[in-house]
Formats: structure tokens, sequence, C-alpha cells
């Protein structure tokens, strides 16, 4: 519905990717892991690498975590945007089909977080 | 000829209504441009009840009088040192959150009145959005000055305007108050003096000046029984304001409702901030977030929903989701500013062993098996010194924008999310309240700053947390912000109390209970 305004209303979305000096975002949910309090947020070129973005980008965020020295990025379970994704790590982010401000859920049977309790 | 002096009815008469007037050379249409866009019909302001029986001249005595009380006691306070009085140093971290979180939205309120009050056709609703605005004023101004005492001997005081505008979680209560003010004026007053001030602002206050009370903050518990009248006068105004409306046509009614529905879940989303404040901040405990949820919104609310019934106004969509939330809502918030501490102008510290079981004994169905394990992991870390922080940025919603740390209504181990795409953009949400509110008028929120999102971007100076900080937020990195337990704060606190006064709260550290401290100074 267009906005309840006293004239025409119109307005140029904030965080287009163009805004964003020639990386995209891409956001990460680790399941079972809440010890990190929300999702993160990257900025990250499309070009870049899954492979190297794992290692690169996401095994230094979780590295606090007691759980992250045991995850097996290739045993785990990804959703991309709510729907089942299987990643191939030797193609770049976009080649993923990885888009701006697209959303990763991170699986990792077996590891539930501290003592298991989700966190 | 008239009588010299006017009976108290006609005075009333003639400071209020009678200040308005029919136009002769302009229209109504004209001079209130802004009474129908929002689709909200008006037959009769003349059945507009003025909720404050009171006039101009009245209110300035009244106020004058009140004031004189009022600045008596911060004399006293501050000669007194009472700073060194009260609970524990930690609780002034409850007072930099006020002032940067809440004093500026008093002044937001100032403006949004003022403006409202010059839009309705009514003179009655004029006068008495005026009134308020000037309430707001004198608030804003009795905060500050409140808290400048603090200012000259704890950190983190210095720039809370300057903060409220650039500050990563403040944009929290800063959007909340620009999206009402940016509404019409009708649905400012539903958003503000319904579904703020009526429902939702015992939660505000009661926390905080009860909280002043029990920690031996007597400048700011003066403050609050200096506001409480006003606030009692706004509440009768937002009550009236509602029911008017309602009465007025019953094409208002859906949309009073929407209003409602919207208003009603900013403002619980908003209210997080003061409910890890009471579950966490106040050394000296008032009651649970949850608690205070129950007293002040599931019973008090629930009978003024009963009420409203009548009308065809149903109780708020998602309310059920907000009581479900009462057990989780505190401790996520508190999470989320215990490991981005690094980038607040307030400290945050690990429970001791006592407000644990604090809150393993309020909370007995969510604390225990879900908050406990993180908490007690991250104070055995601590015990290392290895204080966590969380190094990365948060994803944030695009309407409360708090960052997507709430869990679902029916799991609590799983993140709440939702989205939504708009001419080809995506968005996400922390729950179907704020994904409503953005689905209804996406263009509004397609242009949220969010704040995680302009860093990156680059328009908040560096492209480091650290000296986004420390420039462009103007917070004294390893003064303000940070970890409290060996702050330069905590230590001076040790100074003054070198036989020990509030929590010894190293992690896991024995501790006097609160109640057995030195007797407190007359003051």
């Amino acid at each position: 519905m267009s906005v309840i305004a006293i004239g025409n209303y119109s307005a140029e979305p904030l965080d287009l990717q163009r805004n964003f000096h020639g990386a995209q975002l891409v956001y990460l949910c680790w399941e079972n892991h809440l010890m990190f309090c929300a999702p993160f947020t990257f900025p990250l070129p499309a070009q870049m690498g899954f492979g190297d973005f794992l290692t690169q980008v996401l095994t230094p965020a979780i590295s606090q975590h007691p759980d992250a020295a045991s995850v097996d990025f290739c045993a785990a379970h990804w959703r991309l945007n709510d729907a089942p994704f299987t990643p191939d790590h030797t193609l770049s982010l976009g080649d993923n089909g990885i888009t701006h401000k697209s959303l990763l859920h991170l699986s990792t049977p077996g590891l539930n977080g501290l003592a298991g309790s989700g966190n | 000829m008239a009588a010299k002096r006017l009976n108290q009815k006609d005075r009333y008469r003639c400071l209020t209504r009678d200040l308005g007037w029919e136009p002769s050379y302009q229209t109504r249409e004209d001079i209130f441009p802004y009474e129908r866009f929002e689709g909200i019909k008006i037959t009769d302001w003349d059945k507009w009840e003025d909720p404050f029986r009171l006039t101009m001249d009245a209110y300035w005595k009244y106020q004058a009088e009140k004031e004189k009380k009022l600045y008596a006691i911060f004399d006293a306070f501050s000669q007194n040192n009472g700073h060194t009085n009260i609970s524990d140093a930690r609780y002034v971290n409850a007072l930099k959150l006020f002032l940067s979180g809440v004093t500026p939205l008093e002044y937001q309120a100032y403006q949004g009145f003022a403006r409202v009050g010059r839009h309705f056709g009514g003179t009655g609703a004029r006068v008495a959005c005026q009134m308020q605005a000037i309430d707001e004023l004198r608030h804003v101004q009795t905060q500050i000055h409140a808290m400048s005492h603090y200012n000259k001997h704890f950190n983190g005081l210095h720039d809370f305007a300057h903060m409220h505008d650039r500050v990563w979680f403040l944009s929290v209560p800063k959007s909340f108050f620009e999206d009402a003010r940016t509404a019409g004026p009708f649905e400012f007053l539903t958003a503000i003096s319904f579904s703020f001030e009526y429902v939702l602002t015992n939660l505000l206050f009661v926390p905080f000046m009860s909280g002043a009370a029990y920690n031996g903050d007597m400048a700011t518990v003066t403050f609050g029984f200096s506001a409480q009248s006003d606030e009692a006068r706004h509440m009768t105004l937002g009550l009236e304001v509602i029911k008017f409306l309602l009465e007025q046509h019953e094409d208002n009614v859906p949309i009073i409702q929407r209003w409602i529905d919207k208003w009603f879940w900013r403002g619980y989303r908003l209210l997080t901030l003061v409910g890890m404040m009471m579950d966490y901040m106040l050394p000296n405990k008032v009651m649970s977030w949850a608690e205070a949820w129950e007293v002040y919104f599931e019973q008090a609310g629930g009978a003024l929903f009963k009420d409203l019934e009548r009308y065809g106004i149903r109780p708020p969509k998602y309310v059920e989701q907000a009581n479900i939330g009462k057990e989780h809502i505190s401790h996520q918030a508190w999470s989320i500013f215990y490991q981005y501490s690094q980038a607040t102008n307030f400290h945050t510290w690990m429970p001791t062993d006592e407000e644990l079981d604090w809150l393993s004994a309020k909370y007995p169905d969510s604390f225990d098996k879900i908050y406990r394990p993180r908490f007690e992991h991250w104070r055995a870390l601590q015990e290392k010194g290895e204080r966590f922080y969380n190094p990365t940025l948060p994803m944030l919603c695009q309407i409360c924008q708090i960052p997507l740390s709430f869990t679902e209504p029916d799991d609590p181990n799983t993140l709440s999310h939702r989205s939504a795409e708009y001419e080809g953009e995506r968005y996400h949400f922390c729950s179907d309240g704020c994904c409503d509110i953005f689905q209804y008028e996406p263009v509004k929120y397609v242009q949220a700053w969010l704040p995680v999102h302009q860093i990156l971007q680059g328009n908040c100076g560096g492209a480091d947390v650290e000296s986004v900080v420390r420039d462009y937020y103007n917070i004294h990195s390893g003064q303000d912000n940070f970890e409290y337990q060996d702050s330069p704060e905590h230590r001076r606190w040790q100074q003054w109390h070198p036989n020990g006064k509030g929590a010894a709260h190293a992690p896991m550290a024995d501790h006097a209970p609160q109640d057995t401290d030195t007797p407190r100074k007359a003051g």
C-alpha cells in the first residue's frame, strides 16, 4: 500500500547494493548458537569464493565459540533465504545465488551450543 | 456590561474554547489542511471533552511552584554529594540509558505536540496539545538538570543529544518517535497519546522512577514526582483522543484499530530497553520485567481493551506474542548490549551470583534453561581475562532497528526472522508485528537509517567500529564504554567507598547483601 501522505510520496531505498561501494550484504545465522545474539552482517564482494567466505570471514567471526573448532562446513546444512541450499564451495557467492541482503542459515548437526543449551 | 471578574467556568471558556473563531476570509480546509488525508472523519469538534480543566495562567503558576521545589532538591542533592549515596555506581548506567534514550524523546514529543497543536480544527484539542507540548519541553529541561550532577562524576553522559542522533542502539527510540512525528496528526495522537502515554507509559515511568527510589537517587525520584501530575494529564488526553475519534464516525474504527496494532507493537519493542534496565541494570531491583508487564499491561491493558470493545476495538494484534516475550526479551537485550559494549555510552557486566538467582526465581520457565548457561560461560571467560565482545556487526530489523535477537514465540531456541520483498529489494524483520508495519507502508520504511548499514556504507566516518565509536559517536573509548568491572568509573566508586558499597561483583565473588551496607548519610 502507498504511504498515507498529503501528496504523492515516493522514496529511494537507503540500502541499495550500489551504496555499498562494490560489496553486497550477506547475513548469517548460526542456528542453536545464540551466544551470538543476532545474525552477522558481512559486506562482501559478490565475486568472493564461497570457500574463501568460510575460511576468511565466517571462521574468524565464530572463533570465540567453543563449538567453532568442531564445525565441519562440508557436513553442515544450509538454507539460503529460507530455502534449502547446497553451496558449491568452489563457486563465488554470486554464482551460488547469494545476492544482496541474502540471509544464510548455518546448521551444524551435533553441535548445539554451550552444553547443548542452544547458546 | 461585563463583570469585572469572570467566574471560573467563564474564565475557563474564555481561555480555551474562546480562543478559536469561525474564519471569514479563508476556508477551514485551507487553515487545517492536514485534517483529512488520514481518512479520519470528524463530524463535530464540539463533542471533544477537554481532558484538562486547566487554563494557561493557572498552568504557569502551578508548574512554577513545582519547579521551585524540584530545583531546591537538586541543589541539596548536589551539595550533599548525593551521587555517592546511591546503591552502587552500576545504577548510573540506567541513567545514561535514560538521558540518551528517553530525554530526547521528550523533546521529540514536544515537537510533535507543538505541531499537531496547530493542525486540529477543534480548539479544545489544539489547546490540550499545546499544553502537553510545554509539559514535554519542561520534562526535557528538568531531566537534563536532574542528571547534570551525575555528568560531573560519571562517564558517558556528556553528549546525549549528539549520541541520540548517531549511536546505533539509540536509533531504536529515535526512529520510533520519528515514525510517529512523520505520520498525520491523528496517527501521531493515537501513537503517542494513546498507545504510548496511556497504554504503555507506566512501563517506562514507574520502573525508572521506582528504580531511582530503590537505589537512592533522590534527584531523579523528585523529577519523577514533579512529572507525575503532567503524565496523569497526558494519559487523560490519550484516552479522550481515542474515545472521541471512535465516537465521531464508525469509519474511524478500522483506521484506529490498525494504528493501535502498529503502535502497540512498536511501543512493546521499544520497551525492551526498559525491561533490560529493570532486570539487569538496577542494583536494587524493583520488580522483574515480567511482573511489570503482567501488572501494567496484562491486567490494566486487559481492562482497558474490555472497555473499548463497545466501540468495536479489539486488543492489539500479536498481544499474545508480547505476553510470551515477557519471559525472554530482557535477557536477550542484555545479551546484545553485553557483547556490543564496545560501542555503547554505558557499561555492561555479568550479574552477580545473587542476581543470577534472582533472575532464576523471577523467570523459572526460561532463565536457567536458556540464559543462565550463556551468562555463566561469559563469566567464566571473564574470569580468565577473556571478556567476550562480539567483533562483528549484527543484522537489524528494518522497522524497530533492534538486532534480530528475539526468538520465535513458539521456540525460544530459534531466532525470529521474517522477510519481505518490495520492488526487487529484500527487507528483514524481527517479528510478524514489524513485518506487518512494513507491508502496509513499505515506502516509508525502505528509507530506514539502519546504523549497521550506514557504517558499512561509510556514512559514519571510519570503516572500523573503533573510529566510528570514537569520532562519530563521541564515546570516549576506555572510559564510557566496555565492561563495568575495573572501568575508571568502577575504580572511582571504590575510592569513594574504600570499605565497600554496592555489589562487589567480580565474577563469582561473594558479597554482602546490599541492605547491610553502611548507613546512608542524611541527605
